[in-house]
């Protein structure tokens, strides 16, 4: 756990660097208030409605599923590749079977136009 | 000094100390680069006007930046909009921290190694680490609290986290010939093997890079902050240091890309062909070159395919770099991950 001393040490000064920026930013910086100014950007018409209350599409849900289940096998592989050597055939017919697992259901997916954007 | 004091803390510290100072100051001068050689493609001479040949122009732009107004919009969420250029850099920065600059050399008596620690799941750790900058962007993006801004946030976040898989997939193609995590091991088994794993896993590379290209949100996948649709995406509301921090961010992360790529398939520190050609590096004429500058040599090279890359691909649509990641890169790396899992199987692959 000794090599993950310095990392730790690396996370307080990153962290520490960009708060220390803002705090000497903020003791230098000019700055005059002005309602207009304060407004969010919109090319310079008057706001008519809240961005939070916009309604964006399900597909960034679905790409935000098949990540995460993508992603997880992407996990599974690193263990696996690390002892493939070792695991010679054996690993991989076994990695064989679960990436054919796998390419069923990103079939499935594709077939069912989850891939698709538009 | 107490020995442990020395190695757990004032060692680190100094080498923290350098990185930091190398990165940022990588990162700023990255940008002046850029327009330099962006003007050069158009035929045009680019910064001239900061210093000789305007070298000091980064220098210029920080200190602008650094005094400039900080505007928070009203109907921001404040403590939100503030973490969104934190969050965004200090994953950047952390990467550095397991990245193999060279090879460790002995000065009067000790061991001295040129980077900071070597950690046996160092791969891993920059894979975790540097997905932690999406949280920067999508939330920066949703605490601006404008629609621009939102609408960059998710499209940069659904490319992220959809570029992250066939990335994933062709790193582990690396590791199937390395069989270590670790970067300096998977350094030390390209030496050993004496070749760079770019050869067997050439199609691992291309993918990877790309993907690296879309994971830095550069062209031609810069979609999130396309300027004529999006103004700016995710960072349309920052302004002053705020601003400063997500383009410091986007810069280091390029050469984060670089230094990994470098790292997984060019042979981090080690000279074209090692062993092949070991008398020739070994020669009078070129031994005095250091590891490092190989390294740098290599990453400067990727930086300028980034470069290259803008001046020359216009951008992508949205639907087709989706389509690219999800239908092309997933399909191609799983397939290129199971061809170079059965070439390691049968001829022993890359020893």
């Amino acid at each position: 756990m000794n090599a993950y001393i310095p990392v730790l040490l690396f996370v307080v000064i990153a962290v520490a660097f960009p708060l220390v920026t803002f705090v000497f930013a903020w003791l230098v910086r000019a700055g005059r208030y002005d309602p207009i100014k304060v407004e969010p950007y919109e090319c310079g018409n008057p706001i008519t409605s809240e961005a939070h209350d916009y309604r964006f599409s399900v597909r960034y849900y679905l790409i935000a599923v098949l990540f995460v289940v993508f992603d997880v096998e992407t996990v599974f592989l690193f263990p696996w590749a690390v002892m493939f050597r070792k695991l010679a055939l054996f690993g991989f017919v076994e990695m064989l079977v679960f990436i054919g697992i796998l390419v069923v259901g990103y079939v499935y997916a594709w077939r069912r136009g989850a891939l698709q954007w538009v | 000094m107490p020995a442990p004091l020395m190695t757990y803390l004032v060692i680190p510290l100094v080498k923290i100390v350098v990185i930091l100072a190398v990165v940022i100051l990588l990162a700023a001068y990255m940008s002046y680069f850029e327009r330099k050689v962006l003007a050069y493609m158009q035929i045009r001479i680019g910064p001239n006007r900061v210093g000789p040949r305007g070298w000091l122009q980064p220098i210029a732009d920080a200190l602008k930046l650094l005094v400039k107004e900080d505007i928070v919009p009203s109907r921001a969420e404040k403590l939100v909009y503030f973490l969104g250029p934190v969050l965004v850099v200090v994953p950047a920065l952390l990467v550095f921290s397991v990245i193999p600059f060279g090879p460790a050399f002995k000065v009067a008596g000790h061991v001295v190694t040129p980077y900071l620690t070597d950690v046996n799941i160092g791969i891993l750790f920059i894979l975790a680490v540097s997905s932690i900058g999406v949280y920067g962007v999508i939330l920066g993006g949703w605490a601006s609290n404008n629609k621009y801004s939102m609408m960059g946030g998710l499209r940069s976040a659904a490319q992220l986290v959809s570029y992250e898989v066939p990335m994933g997939l062709s790193v582990v193609t690396v590791l199937l010939m390395a069989n270590s995590l670790s970067l300096v091991k998977i350094v030390e088994a390209q030496q050993r093997s004496g070749v760079w794993y770019v050869f067997p896993g050439f199609i691992a590379f291309f993918i990877y890079f790309v993907c690296g290209v879309a994971e830095t949100n550069r062209n031609p996948f810069d979609l999130p902050e396309a300027e004529s649709e999006l103004v700016a995406g995710f960072h349309t509301e920052y302004s002053g240091m705020k601003f400063a921090f997500y383009f410091l961010a986007e810069y280091a992360n390029m050469v984060v890309i670089s230094s990994i790529a470098t790292v997984l398939f060019l042979g981090g520190w080690l000279p074209p062909f090692p062993n092949a050609l070991a008398a020739l590096w070994a020669s009078p004429a070129l031994a005095w070159i250091p590891p490092v500058a190989w390294f740098v040599l290599k990453m400067a090279a990727f930086l300028f395919v980034y470069i290259w890359f803008r001046g020359t691909f216009p951008r992508y649509r949205f639907d087709q770099l989706m389509a690219l990641g999800w239908k092309v890169f997933i399909p191609v790396s799983l397939v290129n991950l199971m061809a170079v899992g059965l070439g390691v199987l049968l001829i022993g692959g890359p020893r």
